[in-house]
């Protein structure tokens, strides 16, 4: 039986696999390996399709930590289909595409095992219910598209553009985390789908805003949105595989998805409508304009996906209006804007994966993608042609492409939502229709100067480097398969419609009842409305502005290049970094001792001022033991062995003393009854002796330290201070009844860990989680120590990290 | 400085392996009287440790040639391999289990899974501790 956590965890599994896998087979290419994994998960959600499009979702829990509400649990609908689909379809395309992008001689086992996490955390985000879970596996695809960008880390680029990525993405995630905290203090639960099915109640709650904006800077970082767009660009230092399959398909799509898994909880509401729609309609333009001037393909490509992403998001914001006014027949035609968002979603994935490819194409067989050294490659690469046209033209919304189908119903969204009577629309309505469509007309010059500057006009083989041939075929299958859905779906919409995108609909609007009002049936021709008329303009305009394209550049040169967004986020990085390097120098003198007078310090204050303040000191001896005469005597010499170290002499003296206070304190243990721990306390005190002795040699000789009165004065007030608030806890725990004595729960061990030795029910069972987590902290520290003494002996040996 | 080390070469000979079995005793009995992974563990670094301490490092090298930061990784891998094994059986991760069952040779036998967890946490132990003694042991030379 195939369940959705399956889908999620088989990722993860594989990855740990490929090293081994790697390192047996190597003369075969590792990709075909790894590309059955998204091959099997689409099989497998293919086969659900037809039960999803009927109605039926999927929900599978495995619990977690229930205690904290916090359950892995999956949800398959409408809308996480269409995420699934393409994040698995792409995948695999993807995958055989990089197959022969990459050679064996690039480090391919990381590639595949960051790939796969990608795959997998991408699933775990759009099948999630609960949203801690989301949210780990929104931060993990942020971490994986990290190593990824950076995956040819000898470049200086690679490693910023990562940073960057990394930074800005990470950064809205944890915005996105606290309005998911909020979320849950308001509706008391973390599933998705109870918290749509309870808002409700909670719409006027101070909470409700600052969540729905934290929720949002989430998605609007992930995707790219204006102004954190920045970050796309600088990402196209991965390798064009990666770029085709997270900063295009997929990863920039998770801020999509949720947004449009959010419409139920926030839509309808005023703010998020604008908010939505505005940061969408100036991320659109913003991409689109930006995307003219660029030189490099894949930057031009990576302006493109920032308006795309743009269009679909306004799209989102305009169909949540729909919420507002609730559902009526006249409603309806604004969850078209949904509608057309969903279909737009899948669109863009087709053709700018497609596009990617063709870049990727012409990057690998002729070494460049500048189109100022390109031109004329038609003739040569007939196959890549053909795929850039359909590309270029669908993503330019002409026909007979699906591009087309889901701009026009970009248009007419547009224009109907400048028509409604709700949040003053009737007034600032207008500007959607303007913007959406100026912003096209540019999208229309950059899909010809995609098409014209790269492939048609002269030839310029003296500026490459690589005489001009076509690609492999295993190269061009991919991107021909993706052509070939761009064309089909422009023939068979409703198909994708009905199966699909339906579903979909009623995942964003559940209140809206049966899902079949809500999708329309798609046509390429229906008649003059605005919209063709839209699309006409477009045409006409764009091939005008693109013929005259030199005359008007000049306007980018009125932009500043100093205040920037992009300024502004390296000035911010250089001044924190600055910031910190100066506040840490202020207090990391490189001495033990004064680390050590912070952590008592800090302890004196935080502990004993909790105790102080929430009144727990107590000392009530009357119930203690009486004090035996050998108690006084250990006390006795520990205190002695104390007192005597600070006049050590030598280094080795002190080092005994302090032996003889580890020993003297196995023997408390031993007279009061705990063999275990004096067994422990023994063994860790001759381990470290062995230590103390290897260290010896190292260590610089043992000087008098030239301290100020002042200084010996604070050390002795701190350590004093110290030694009383011990003594005072031991006292004071005594007799703290503030909690329920969980003693109970210990003295049943036998019968709920099958064990009479409570200590180690304790450590093994009860509380596992943390001394698993202990073990592994332990594991890094080992390797920490081995990696810094290797570090130092191998220093002489200093490499340049920049080629 | 070569100091006269004779006597402790030949009683560590024979204590070694009293240190070993005590280690691994300490281990076995832990769920239901003193002892456990931990601790267990410890002894058994501190045997090895001990064994460094009174032969070169080479030798013992050839005797015992394990690299010890492997040692570390498998018993990290098992400690959280039986947290992720429960999930397997449908239960909330790092449950634990346990049953009795009827063997040969020792008659009425409590199994655990707690046992293989402290499993990892011994080898994690033995692994870490030889492994920092030994780095340290080694950038001596250097």
């Amino acid at each position: 039986m195939f369940s959705v956590n399956f889908a999620i965890i088989l990722p993860f599994i594989i990855a740990a696999f490929v090293p081994f896998i790697y390192r047996r087979f190597r003369f075969i290419h590792i990709g075909w390996f790894v590309m059955l994994v998204p091959i099997t998960l689409f099989i497998l959600l293919a086969r659900l399709i037809p039960s999803v499009a009927s109605g039926q979702t999927f929900t599978d829990t495995y619990q977690w930590i229930p205690t904290l509400d916090i359950n892995f649990t999956t949800y398959l609908d409408g809308l996480s289909m269409i995420f699934g689909l393409l994040i698995t379809g792409v995948g695999s395309l993807v995958i055989l595409y990089s197959i022969f992008y990459l050679s064996t001689k690039e480090s391919l086992q990381h590639f595949y095992v960051y790939l796969l996490l990608f795959m997998g955390a991408m699933l775990g985000v759009v099948f999630s219910d609960n949203l801690m879970v989301l949210y780990v596996f929104w931060e993990l695809t942020s971490v994986s598209s990290f190593l990824l960008i950076a995956f040819w880390n000898h470049r200086k680029g690679s490693r910023l553009g990562a940073q960057k990525a990394m930074l800005i993405t990470v950064s809205g995630g944890v915005a996105m985390l606290v309005g998911f905290i909020m979320l849950h203090t308001m509706t008391g639960t973390f599933s998705i789908r109870e918290i749509i099915s309870s808002i409700d109640g909670f719409t006027d709650h101070a909470l409700f805003m600052p969540a729905m904006i934290l929720v949002l800077l989430g998605a609007f970082t992930k995707s790219a949105q204006f102004p954190f767009h920045i970050w796309l660009p600088d990402a196209m230092e991965a390798p064009t595989p990666v770029s085709a399959y997270l900063h295009s398909a997929t990863m920039v799509k998770a801020g999509i998805y949720l947004v449009a898994r959010f419409t139920p909880v926030f839509g309808g509401d005023q703010v998020w409508f604008w908010t939505v729609s505005i940061v969408g309609m100036i991320t659109l333009f913003w991409g689109s304009f930006n995307a003219v001037k660029q030189t490099d393909l894949k930057a031009l490509l990576a302006y493109s996906t920032i308006s795309q992403l743009g269009l679909i998001m306004s799209l989102l914001g305009l169909g949540s209006v729909a919420l507002h006014i609730g559902y009526s027949t006249e409603s309806v035609i604004y969850t078209q804007a949904t509608f057309a968002a969903l279909f737009h979603l899948i669109n863009h994935s087709t053709f700018k994966g497609a596009l990617f490819m063709v870049v990727g194409i012409v990057d690998h067989e002729l070494g460049t993608r500048d189109i100022r050294r390109l031109g004329g490659l038609m003739a040569l690469m007939p196959f890549t042609f053909t795929v850039a046209v359909i590309g270029s033209l669908s993503m330019a919304g002409l026909p007979p492409f699906n591009g087309f189908l889901s701009k026009e119903m970009f248009f007419a969204a547009t224009v109907q939502i400048s028509n409604a009577d709700v949040f003053s629309l009737q007034t600032f309505g207008i500007v959607f229709p303007i913007v959406a469509w100026v912003a096209s007309i540019f999208t229309f010059i950059y899909c010809m100067i995609f098409i014209f500057k790269t492939f048609l006009g002269p030839a310029q083989p003296e500026k490459l480097d690589k005489p001009i041939h076509e690609a492999p075929m295993g190269m061009l299958v991919s991107p021909l398969i993706l052509a070939a859905f761009v064309v089909g779906i422009f023939f068979f919409p409703n198909l994708l419609g009905n199966y699909i995108l339906r579903p979909a609909m009623s995942s964003v609007y559940p209140t809206f009842g049966d899902a079949s009002n809500l999708t329309p049936s798609i046509s390429a021709w229906h008649g003059f409305k605005p919209e063709l008329l839209m699309t006409i303009g477009v045409v006409l305009v764009g091939a005008i502005l693109y013929k005259f394209l030199k005359k008007w550049n000049p306007i980018y040169g009125l932009f500043s290049q100093e205040y920037t967004f992009n300024a502004l986020y390296n000035n911010v990085l250089s001044l924190s970094e600055k910031g910190s390097g100066f506040v840490t120098r202020g207090y990391m003198t490189g001495f033990l001792r004064d680390y050590l007078a912070y952590i008592f310090g800090f302890f004196i204050i935080v502990v004993g001022g909790f105790l102080f303040y929430s009144g727990a000191f107590s000392i009530d001896v009357s119930t203690n033991a009486p004090i035996r005469l050998y108690e006084v005597i250990l006390v006795a010499v520990m205190a002695i062995a104390a007192i005597a170290m600070l006049f050590a002499k030598s280094r080795m003296t002190a080092a005994l003393l302090n032996g003889v206070l580890g020993y003297s304190i196995a023997i408390f243990f031993v007279i009061f009854r705990a063999p275990d721990l004096a067994l422990t306390q023994l063994v860790v005190e001759s381990v470290t002796t062995a230590l103390f002795l290897l260290a010896f040699s190292h260590l610089p000789d043992w000087k008098k330290e030239k301290t100020t009165i002042k200084t010996k004065w604070i050390n002795g007030v701190i350590s004093i201070a110290v030694g009383v608030l011990v003594m005072l806890i031991g006292f004071s725990v005594l007799n703290y009844n503030k909690f329920d004595s969980i003693s109970s729960y210990f003295e049943d061990a036998y019968e709920l860990a099958g064990g009479a030795n409570i200590v180690n029910a304790i450590l093994g069972d009860f509380r596992g989680f943390d001394t698993m987590l202990e073990v592994v902290v332990l594991f890094i520290a080992g390797l920490g120590v081995y990696t810094m003494i290797k570090l130092k002996s191998e220093k002489e040996e200093t490499k340049n990290e920049n080629q | 400085m070569k100091i006269n080390d004779v006597i402790l070469r030949t009683i560590t000979k024979i204590i070694v392996f009293i240190i070993l079995t005590f280690g691994v005793y300490l281990f076995l009995s832990g769920h239901n009287t003193p002892g456990g992974g931990f601790i267990g563990g410890l002894v058994l670094a501190s045997a090895i440790v001990l064994l460094y301490l009174t032969r070169d490092i080479e030798s013992i090298r050839k005797s015992l040639p394990f690299d010890f930061k492997l040692v570390a990784a498998l018993g990290v891998l098992l400690a959280t391999g039986t947290g992720f094994g429960s999930i397997i059986f449908g239960v909330p991760f790092m449950s634990q289990t346990f049953a009795y069952f009827e063997l040969p040779i020792f008659g009425e036998t409590e199994l655990t899974t707690v046992t293989i967890f402290e499993a990892g946490v011994a080898l994690a132990v033995v692994g870490v501790v030889v492994t920092i003694i030994l780095s340290m042991s080694e950038s001596e030379g250097a």
